[in-house]
């Protein structure tokens, strides 16, 4: 993975020394609040409904065991001895002292990571496919691109005061598994017909209160033009955008407005402006930072045989790994969904065994996911029992990869000050009911997806299922969504009916999955069968 | 306290800045303002008379002026580019960097405060309307 050369950890120092005095200067009633808020929003700091909250980035989902167990030193010695994961790849701790975060950045910034453009209006982190380096089906390693377009993105003078936030993701696979067209700008890389190597670009993409589905706005770009390209977007949007009226300064909303094709001409005007200006970078920065991403050394003529004489190992095998490019590998998928648990929660010491894990049998790599689980991308199949036997010991041995009970959720209102709704309860009674793992394979991928309010960080927009927690009337009630998908067959859930009150919408969670498991045809997942026959095929039975 | 951070050697103008329709409209002005939602590139075939361009920040975070400094700057315009408003100190290394050379805050800043903010950054990973030397260009054997 990469590693930060003097100039990289020059930058990161500077920051922490800039929040220790921005800190400092409110502390000392220098900024008022409203002055404060922006600024540490861009270190990641949230002022939420109990204690500051902390979001640690994790560029493209990548960790080395020494930072996850730095992760677990901060959730130990600042918080309250566990961190979660988020659905942007990041991990965030909800228990934070105003007064300690200067020094947790100090201690991130020892093991080469940060809170930088974590929230606020900025360019966030760069999410990426988190099988990236190990998928068989991916074209090369997004990320390479991502590190580099990290760096171009950071600390970006002119886009560093953007109308809202801006999030980005980069993949290389036709599997999509970051949820691409779900982001503001979203880069799928590609080869033409020439082989030269390129990238396919959306954009106008989000969720929150006003989901819209990124567009094509480039079929290829070739890949030494990527940063003007960018740059043209977000120029575009900075100076167009309303600046009135937070709930409408999304660049989607911006698309939308223009339409596709005026904002795509805008778009491919200034373009042409910012090639002229010669801000792109060369391909030999590319490919120096490409280097730090080289395949570790797998070994050849491993056995691909498991031994599935244990029952319990050769489910987890079936539903956890994933097919690996190197012969003898799998891709391990770690559930942080264990029943009775809090979705994407890990404890310190969950922390340490997967760093450890990641040290002795994953070269050195562990990976976070938009789904809010964990991935070790290259185990010896020989391995696996041996990992899965400590994963297990743990509590981290849950089967459950993308199924009923695999839930992505935000935290809701048992934490955010936005919430409406509670969600985490939500998500823990659907795993409750849905408990029997024979019932869970018998329904087989279905995302369910869970959020406290419309600004939808739990992806409720992108589920087969999706949950919708309001406020009406001064009670919690939650909408039901069908239809949706993060993935390549990407889709906006439609709202079913009238909303539920917390059990209600378990029960119609339910209601909704038997009428599925009437009607559905061999092979038709939930998904599959909804598509075919379309909410009128599942409202009577919601709604009896 | 500073009212007034003016980074440039020369004489300030003290003709008072108008709207840019204003100046449109006048052929002898040579300073004028620019709102958060104004549309800096009609400007571009009169820069050759302008001395001074304001550029209003009505809130911190209304990031539109930065834009709009930097495609002065990406157009040649040579003169005086100051930033009025809710200016935070925070903000005053990037609005250098898009092209900003003086700043007229709402609230003055600290000096002390202003020197730290202007010094913050050791290197800067981009190209803008400045002449600082990105970091990929260093690794590359560029010299800042």
């Amino acid at each position: 993975m990469y590693r930060y050369d003097q100039y990289d950890q020059a930058m990161v120092d500077a920051r922490v020394e800039e929040f220790r005095d921005q800190t400092r200067r409110r502390i000392e009633g220098k900024m008022t609040d409203d002055q404060f808020k922006p600024l540490r929003l861009k270190n990641g700091l949230y002022l939420q409904l109990h204690a500051y909250m902390l979001r640690v980035a994790v560029p493209y989902g990548t960790m080395n065991s020494k930072q996850m167990r730095k992760l677990a030193h901060i959730a130990r010695t600042y918080d309250r001895g566990y961190g979660h994961f988020t659905t942007r790849q990041n991990i965030q701790y909800h228990w934070i002292k105003l007064e300690e975060a200067p020094d947790i950045l100090a201690e991130l910034a020892t093991v080469q990571m940060h809170a930088i453009q974590t929230s606020g209006e900025s360019i966030r982190n760069i999410s990426a496919d988190h099988y990236a380096g190990a998928a068989a089906d991916e074209i090369m390693d997004p990320r390479p691109w991502a590190e580099t377009l990290r760096q171009m993105t950071t600390f970006h003078p002119e886009f560093s005061y953007l109308p809202r936030k801006f999030k980005f993701a980069v993949i290389a696979s036709e599997a999509d598994r970051a949820a691409l067209r779900w982001h503001d700008c979203a880069l799928r890389i590609v080869k033409n017909d020439a082989g030269e190597v390129g990238f396919e670009v959306f954009a106008g993409g989000g969720m929150g209160r006003t989901p819209f589905i990124a567009y094509r706005i480039r079929e290829f770009l070739p890949q030494e033009q990527i940063f003007s390209y960018i740059q043209a977007i977000l120029r575009v949007w900075n100076r167009h955008a309303r600046r009135d009226n937070i709930h409408k300064q999304r660049m989607k909303i911006l698309v939308h407005e223009l339409g596709e094709e005026e904002f795509t001409r805008q778009v491919e005007e200034e373009f042409q402006h910012f090639l002229t200006l010669k801000t792109d970078f060369p391909m030999a920065e590319y490919e120096r930072i490409a280097a730090y991403f080289a395949p570790p050394p797998f070994e050849t003529g491993l056995p691909e045989e498991i031994d599935r004489s244990d029952p319990d190992f050769a489910l987890w095998v079936d539903r956890q790994t994933a097919e690996h490019k190197a012969p003898g590998y799998s891709i391990v998928t770690i559930s942080l969904k264990p029943a009775g648990g809090i979705p994407g929660d890990i404890t310190a010491e969950q922390m340490d065994l997967v760093a450890d894990l990641a040290e002795r049998y994953s070269f050195d790599d562990v990976r976070s996911t938009h789904t809010q689980s964990l991935v070790l991308p290259h185990v010896r199949k020989v391995d696996l029992y041996e990992v899965w036997k400590a994963l297990d010991a743990a509590g981290l041995g849950t089967a459950n990869l993308d199924l009923v009970t695999d839930i992505i959720v935000c935290p809701g209102l048992d934490y955010c000050s936005l919430a409406n709704a509670r969600s985490i309860p939500v998500a823990q009674k659907i795993a409750d009911r849905f408990a029997d793992l024979d019932r869970q394979l018998d329904l087989g991928e279905l995302k369910i997806k869970i959020s406290g309010c419309i600004n939808a960080c739990g992806h409720h927009h992108a589920g087969h299922i999706g949950i919708l927690g309001v406020d009406r009337k001064g009670k919690e009630n939650y909408q039901l969504l069908l239809g949706g998908s993060g993935a390549e067959d990407t889709s906006q859930a439609k709202i079913t009916g009238p909303g539920f009150d917390e059990d209600g919408v378990v029960d119609a969670v339910e209601r909704a999955i038997e009428r599925y498991r009437e009607i559905r045809e061999p092979g038709e997942r939930f998904l599959d069968t909804y598509n075919r026959v379309g909410m009128e095929g599942f409202k009577e039975a919601i709604y009896a | 306290m500073l009212e007034l951070l003016r980074l440039r050697d020369d004489e300030p103008t003290d003709e008072p800045a108008v709207t840019l329709d204003s100046f449109l409209d006048q052929s002898n002005a040579a300073s004028v303002r620019i709102e958060a939602g104004d549309d800096v590139r009609l400007l571009f075939p009169v820069l050759d008379r302008v001395r001074l361009v304001e550029i209003d920040f009505p809130k911190f975070r209304d990031g539109r002026g930065f834009s709009s400094a930097r495609l002065l700057r990406e157009a040649g315009y040579k003169g005086e580019i100051k930033a009025t408003g809710d200016v935070l100190v925070d903000l005053i290394f990037f609005m250098r960097r898009c092209g900003f050379d003086s700043f007229a805050p709402d609230k003055p800043f600290d000096p002390e405060d202003a020197e730290a903010a202007l010094n913050r950054w050791p290197h800067v990973y981009q190209h803008a309307a400045d002449e600082w030397v990105p970091i990929w260009e260093l690794r590359h054997g560029g010299r800042s």
